[in-house]
């Protein structure tokens, strides 16, 4: 997962604007697509998604994390296009989703598309398994086979005995593995995860947690997942994408974003993560063939939790070495030093 | 946290809580007396009862920060409201500076009040129809204060939690934040002994969070208050407390310092918090240090013995000498080895 | 069997036999206990009569000082009570009146007829026009700025021109002791519903009765405690405008979160304290709703009013009415909306007021507002004072215009009527003699044809199926009510008009507000209509229905649907927008297509919420049938329109009133029950 091909891009957005208010659509052209804040403001707009661009890659999860009211829904509902972009454009697989018609965007959902809600958005009149199969009910598919993929789910998805609970019965755990159920009855190309574990308790969200990954394992979906916890974000993606009043802050894996932040906001999230379960050790070293001095080297891609303690007390730098061995940098005491404590 | 624990045994407790049992249902008190003591929260519900607190016993110091931490239905709000007596213990002793709060008449509950008592609440609980000036004012207008004199003690308070400028705003013209902020100092404005907090910080965002986190810690600082802090989030009470409580299923597993717990959680239950804790975030110097060797070259740094490790440790990793720790009198008590910072910071990972 | 037990729509086919069997077998006869029930409690109006005749004239007497005879005597208790209470308020509605119209009577309150008789000069001026509207401005402006000042200033302008000064007046000093009298009455009695769980229970079915009873059922009994008079139409009022007030208080207070209250109690707020500092003030949103409610109720109750002598708008609404002056009638309505929204919005900025501390003012700027009033008030009598040489022949437009003497558009009105009247004379007539002869007649007879037995098994079962067991014998009760007096099948065309009406209405109702919930700004849009539509007094509705079908059925249905349309409407707009945004997003994510979104989210999610819709639909529709009594009917509201002008009407009319009440109770008592369980299932609501 972590090392997926580049090329495959399943979703790239362009430009995407997202303006809340009146004449919003003209007031974007009239600005030639490149209004600044106070123009946004002073003109009574509310900007909700400002200029964003980003692709996801198959097989990846993209993270967006923000915090409330920095547009991380909303771009998530502009990709889905539950909200039409003021301006912009969205790729799903080479199509653009903006420009097709209303029917062909229903054909795209009800097949290509799955999507996890914070507040679940089970219906409350269904029992688990009629909301498993409400998207299969809805592509008209027949009752025994729809019926029959359900159960499936339902087994995978670890609800097995409670297919004819209704929502209101279950725990908001439970609730959340029938909103998991549901969003994979087509088998969605993307999987769409919006604040999926916000609503539930930390040791819940935990365990839902692990059973995502256990999930994402065996089934290699693409995913755009929302969340408003940092931590959650370094546990489960494989990119971040920070976004901040509608803007993306910076995009990149959670050792680039630890290392390398792009401004100060940034930098307040990444101050509490625990980089030393993120940075690698060849992220940091000194390069070079001339390291090699005899010490056990250390390989270039361990994190540091693994193997600081070692070279912290070690009175030379320790060699570091690649795949194959070859002795690739060195790397002392004082670089940790200066990565893990230095704000 | 300044780590200024009062624990001498010839000091009052502020608040001592003697066996408090809070159990809902209409044959609570007749179940509890058959039950002896010993309440099973399962065989109680299904005789339709729900167990809120289950035998809590502990005391509160003056200027002590005790967190009671635990999830959502533990128990955590129905204790904090039996010590405030806004709901009534079923069974127990509750003493607030010596005096039985339970058998108090509704008189003298709102003198202790109106004088004695603040609190904030999770969702603010501010009076929507009145400005912010008016709701800070409000707990002095209800003693009797005179208008004019209420009014310039809460522009004070107002000014203390920051929120200068803001007075003639309604609570719904303010961010969360801010609106908590009103809450604290409505519960500070009539200089109480003992604060409560009942999940004060829950509904702000993290950055929020951890902002008011701060000025918490800065107002604290400034006013030693007896508190009682009630919150779901672990990190937080780590942060904040002198001890913490954690509670589940009414019961409280456990009571010691955030220390204490991390390194010994009492049981399974607590270990799932603690598990992924840095122990640099929570342990303090005096834990790691050695005895003072008078042979051995110490570097001229000086740091407390009460300090945690974390904030310390770039200090004395990056020292050459070993660094030397002393207490509050500035008395020489220890020194400190870089590789045991080392071994906290990376110990429990090392490769082999 | 358990198939029957587990199925709706099984048990519903399995009732519908036994119906239709029921209605084969039962023959007609009037010996038949099966077809009609014997009229057991016909003697019930007698009894109620009796009883309030011993209540007023001979239960507990007391002895009262007569000064004329200078010794005591022995007189009722209950009928010094009433007339005590009569009293103060046709003293203080005189009051008021006298302040803005002027007179004598309060004068008279103090000394007698015939010191002022004897002095001519001691009148009450009263204040020229152009005093009071400024005087509206100016409060307007105090309470929330300009553009309520424009408001109250135009409104009373219009009046002013329009020439209806002296009834709207006289209106306005009825609504001003109403109103604050409902409000502190329903706020007394809501508060203690609150408090005493025991009160509430005892209340909850007099508020339910007292909602449901006809308008006209309850003028008896006023007249015959308190008289007849502005002040028996004021009382009238109140009885009407408390209920959604007291329920309205009620609710306001629940909401209030407990932390608040917590909150108010960990600063020391002693009972009292709690509930004037912290309840009633947090509960403020549905308590000013509740004040809003009474203000419109007593509007509505203007013409009703006017039965039992209340002068003023509403009576000449009624006079305008009778003699089909459609142009007049509407000028009339829109005073009456006039005063509605401007006591509304003041109330509201009133009760919004804030108090600024830090302000620094000099006595100028502290008593602005009072010094502005008291210069327009000079101006004012010096300009009505020019007035008098000004204008001749005892008219003085700067000091009041007097009744039907302004500006006028009546004629405008009348000349669209005639053209409508003239253009479709045929076809109206055409559909409304086929709506009658094919629709109309076959479906009541269709009622009338029902044996008594039937009519039980049907509701009953419906009521058992939907709501229990419990809420089918609640509606078994309340028809046997009606079954055992002798109106059961004025009961039944009650029930006819009623049906047709509801049923049509919900049709109109869910199809309009399903379009326009839809989109923001049809929503919007809508939800405004229906809300004018309510304030209008429901008398207005029958203008425009009689003057195109004359006085038959059609125009009794047509009146009921246009005016139980509008809550039909609004509940289907509030519960399909109840929809939580994030089920939508679910279904859209599914791929759901228009109908399929109607289909299986929004319509089981919203339907709860629409039945309540059907529920108010039917009280709508009921008051309608009832106040249609006025162009003729053969149904319930027919006699209690009799017992109206009848000196033994009390029993009659409170018997016939609590009928239609128990046929709407009835159908609420099911609706609610089967609502609440539903939008519990559903954990909405």
């Amino acid at each position: 997962m972590k090392n997926s091909a580049p090329d495959n891009v399943k979703i790239s957005c362009k430009n995407v604007w997202q303006l809340f208010g009146a004449g919003a659509k003209r007031f974007l052209k009239e600005h030639d697509y490149r209004p600044n804040f106070e123009q946004i403001t002073e003109a009574g707009i509310i900007g909700g998604v400002r200029n964003v661009s980003l692709d996801v890659h198959e097989g990846e999860i993209l993270m967006i994390m923000g915090l409330s009211g920095s547009g991380k829904s909303t771009m998530l509902r502009c990709i889905t296009q539950l909200l039409k972009p003021t301006s912009g454009e969205v790729f799903f697989d080479g199509t653009d989703l903006t420009k097709i018609s209303g029917r062909e965007l229903i054909e795209i959902r009800r097949h290509k598309m799955g999507m996890v809600f914070q507040h679940f958005g089970l219906l409350p009149h269904r029992t688990v398994l009629e909301n498993i199969s409400y998207p299969l009910e809805i592509q008209g598919i027949d009752k025994e086979t729809r019926i029959a993929k359900a159960r499936e789910l339902v087994d995978i998805v670890g609800l097995t005995g409670r297919e004819n609970y209704f929502p209101r019965e279950l725990s908001g755990g439970q609730q959340q593995r029938v909103g998991i159920g549901r969003s994979l009855a087509v088998e969605p190309d993307v999987w769409f995860l919006d604040e999926p574990f916000s609503a539930l308790d930390p040791l819940i969200r935990k365990e839902m947690q692990d059973e995502f990954m256990r999930l994402q394992t065996q089934l290699h979906k693409s995913i755009v997942f929302v969340t408003h916890d940092f931590d959650e974000a370094v546990r489960l993606g494989d990119r971040i994408a920070i976004m901040k009043d509608g803007l993306l802050v910076q995009i990149g894996t959670s050792e680039k974003l630890v290392t390398e932040p792009a401004d100060g906001y940034v930098k307040a999230f990444v101050e509490n993560a625990p980089k030393a379960k993120l940075i690698s050790v060849g992220k940091i070293m000194k390069p070079g063939q001339s390291g090699d001095n005899g010490f056990e080297p250390v390989n270039s891609d361990a994190v540091l939790e693994d193997v600081a303690q070692r070279i912290m007390l070690s009175e030379k730098a320790v060699p570091v070495t690649n795949k194959q061995g070859e002795v690739v940098g060195s790397i002392d005491k004082a670089t940790i030093v200066k990565v893990l404590f230095e704000a | 946290m300044p780590s200024e624990v009062v624990t001498s045994e010839t000091d009052q407790p502020v608040v001592q809580c003697d066996s408090v049992y809070k159990i809902f249902g209409d044959n609570a008190v007749r179940m509890l007396q058959s039950a002896n003591g010993v309440v099973d929260s399962k065989s109680f519900h299904q005789a339709g009862c729900v167990v809120g607190v289950n035998n809590a016993s502990f005391e509160v110091h003056a200027g002590e920060l005790l967190i009671i931490m635990g999830l959502s239905g533990s128990g955590k709000s129905t204790l904090l409201r039996c010590i405030s007596r806004l709901t009534e213990a079923t069974a127990g002793k509750i003493l607030i500076e010596g005096e039985d709060l339970l058998s108090m008449s509704s008189k003298q509950l709102i003198e202790l009040r109106r004088n004695k008592m603040g609190m904030v609440f999770q969702s603010f609980a501010l009076l929507p129809d009145r400005s912010v000036l008016e709701n800070v004012a409000f707990p002095l207008q209800i003693k009797g204060t005179s208008t004019q004199e209420s009014i310039k003690r809460a522009k004070d308070m107002v000014d203390l939690v920051g929120l200068d400028g803001r007075e003639n705003y309604f609570p719904r013209q303010l961010s969360g934040g801010q609106q908590q902020r009103v809450g604290i100092a409505r519960s500070l404005a009539v200089e109480p002994d003992i604060w409560f907090l009942d999940e004060p910080f829950s509904a702000l965002d993290p950055l929020i969070r951890k902002e008011m986190q701060d000025e918490f810690l800065r107002l604290q600082s400034v006013l030693s208050k007896t508190i009682l802090f009630v919150t779901h989030d672990f990190d937080e009470a780590l942060r904040l407390a002198d001890r913490i409580a954690i509670m589940k299923d009414g019961v409280i597993e456990q009571l010691d310092t955030p220390a204490n717990i991390v390194l010994h959680p009492a049981t399974d239950y607590v270990a799932k918090f603690t598990e992924e804790v840095p122990r640099e975030k929570i342990l303090r110097v005096e834990s790691v240090m050695d005895p003072v060797d008078p042979a051995e070259d110490v570097s001229d740094l000086r740091i407390s013995k009460d300090a945690i490790i974390g904030t310390v440790a770039e200090a004395i990793v990056t020292a050459d000498k070993p660094v030397t720790v002393v207490d509050k009198n500035q008395t020489v008590v220890g020194a400190l080895h870089a590789s045991k910072v080392i071994g906290v910071l990376f110990g429990s990972h090392a490769e082999h | 069997m358990d198939a029957i037990l587990q199925n709706r729509k099984l048990q519903f086919v399995l009732l519908l036999i036994i119906f239709i069997l029921l209605c084969v077998i039962v023959a007609p006869s009037d010996t038949n206990i099966l077809w009609r029930l014997p009229p057991l409690i016909q003697g019930l109006p007698v009894a109620i009569n009796d009883s309030v005749e011993y209540l007023m004239s001979d239960w507990f007497p007391i002895d009262v000082y007569d000064p004329e005879i200078e010794d005591y005597e022995q007189k009722p208790l209950l009928k010094e009570v009433t007339r005590a209470v009569s009293n103060s308020i046709l003293f203080l509605i005189n009051l008021v009146r006298e302040i803005l119209l002027g007179g004598v009577k309060t004068i008279v309150t103090f000394t007698s007829w015939d010191w002022a008789t004897e002095n001519p000069w001691a009148r009450w001026p009263a204040l020229p026009w152009t005093v009071v509207a400024s005087g509206a401005a100016i409060l307007g402006y105090a309470l929330n700025g300009p553009r309520l000042a424009l408001l109250a200033g135009v409104a009373f302008v219009y009046i002013a021109v329009f020439g209806q000064w002296e009834p709207s007046m006289e209106t306005l000093s009825f609504v001003l002791i109403a109103a604050p009298v409902s409000v502190l009455l329903g706020l007394a009695l809501g508060v203690w519903a609150y408090k005493s769980r025991a009160v509430e229970m005892v209340l909850n079915p007099i508020l339910n009765v007292a909602q449901t009873m006809p308008h006209f059922s309850y003028l008896v009994p006023v007249t015959v405690f308190f008289g007849i008079g502005d002040h028996a139409g004021a009382i009238a009022t109140v009885i009407f405008a408390t209920p959604p007030m007291v329920r309205l208080t009620l609710l306001g207070l629940k909401k209030v979160s407990p932390e608040v209250i917590e909150a108010g109690m960990m600063n020391g707020c002693t009972e009292r304290q709690l509930l004037y500092r912290v309840q009633i003030p947090s509960a403020r949103r549905d308590i000013l709703i509740g004040v809003n409610q009474v203000i419109m109720q007593c509007l509505a109750m203007t013409v009703i009013a006017s039965f039992i002598g209340a002068k003023g708008l509403g009576h000449n609404l009624l006079l305008a009415l009778n003699q089909l002056r459609i142009g007049q009638a509407l000028e009339l309505g829109i005073c009456i909306v006039l005063i509605a929204v401007v006591l509304d919005r003041m109330s509201l900025a009133w009760a919004n007021k804030q108090t600024d501390y830090f302000a620094d003012l000099s006595f100028v700027e502290r008593h602005k507002f009072s010094l502005l009033f008291l210069a327009v008030f000079i101006t004012g009598i010096v300009l009505a004072y020019f007035g008098t040489f000004f204008f001749k022949e005892g008219l003085n437009y700067l000091y009041l215009i007097p009744h039907n003497k302004g500006i006028t558009t009546e004629w405008f009105w009348q000349a669209g009527v005639d053209w409508v009247w003239d253009t479709f004379f045929y076809v109206l007539k055409d559909f409304n003699e086929w709506l009658i002869k094919s629709v109309l007649l076959p479906i009541k007879s269709a009622y009338l044809n029902m044996p008594v037995v039937a009519t039980f098994a049907l509701t009953m079962g419906i009521a058992y199926i939907l709501a229990g067991a419990r809420s089918a014998l609640i509606v078994g009760a309340f028809l046997l009510f009606i079954a055992l007096t002798e109106w059961w099948d004025r009961a039944l065309i009650t029930a006819y008009l009623m049906t047709v009406g509801v049923v049509v209405s919900t049709v109109i109702g869910v199809i309009v507000g399903s379009l326009c919930a839809r989109n923001d700004y049809a929503t919007k849009f809508m939800l405004t209509v229906c809300d004018t539509l309510q304030t209008f007094p429901s008398f207005i509705y029958l203008i425009p229905v009689i003057m195109l079908f004359g006085i038959t059925d059609t125009s009794v249905l047509f009146a009921v649907v246009v005016y139980a349309t509008i809550p039909a409407t609004r509940y289907t707009i509030e519960g399909l927008r109840s929809v939580p945004p994030n089920l939508h997003e679910a279904g859209s994510m599914s791929g759901v297509n228009r109908l399929q979104r109607w289909l299986t989210i929004e319509l089981p999610l919203a339907l709860p919420h629409m039945m309540l819709g059907v529920n108010q639909t039917v009280v709508f529709a009921l008051f309608m049938v009832i106040i249609a009594a006025m162009i003729g009917t053969d149904d319930l509201g027919q006699l209690i329109l009799k017992s109206l002008s009848d000196r033994h009407g009390v029993g009659n009319g409170l018997t016939l009133g609590l009928c239609v009440a128990f046929i709407g109770l009835a159908i609420d008592q099911v609706i609610r029950t089967w609502a609440g369980e539903r939008k519990k299932a559903l954990g909405i609501g």
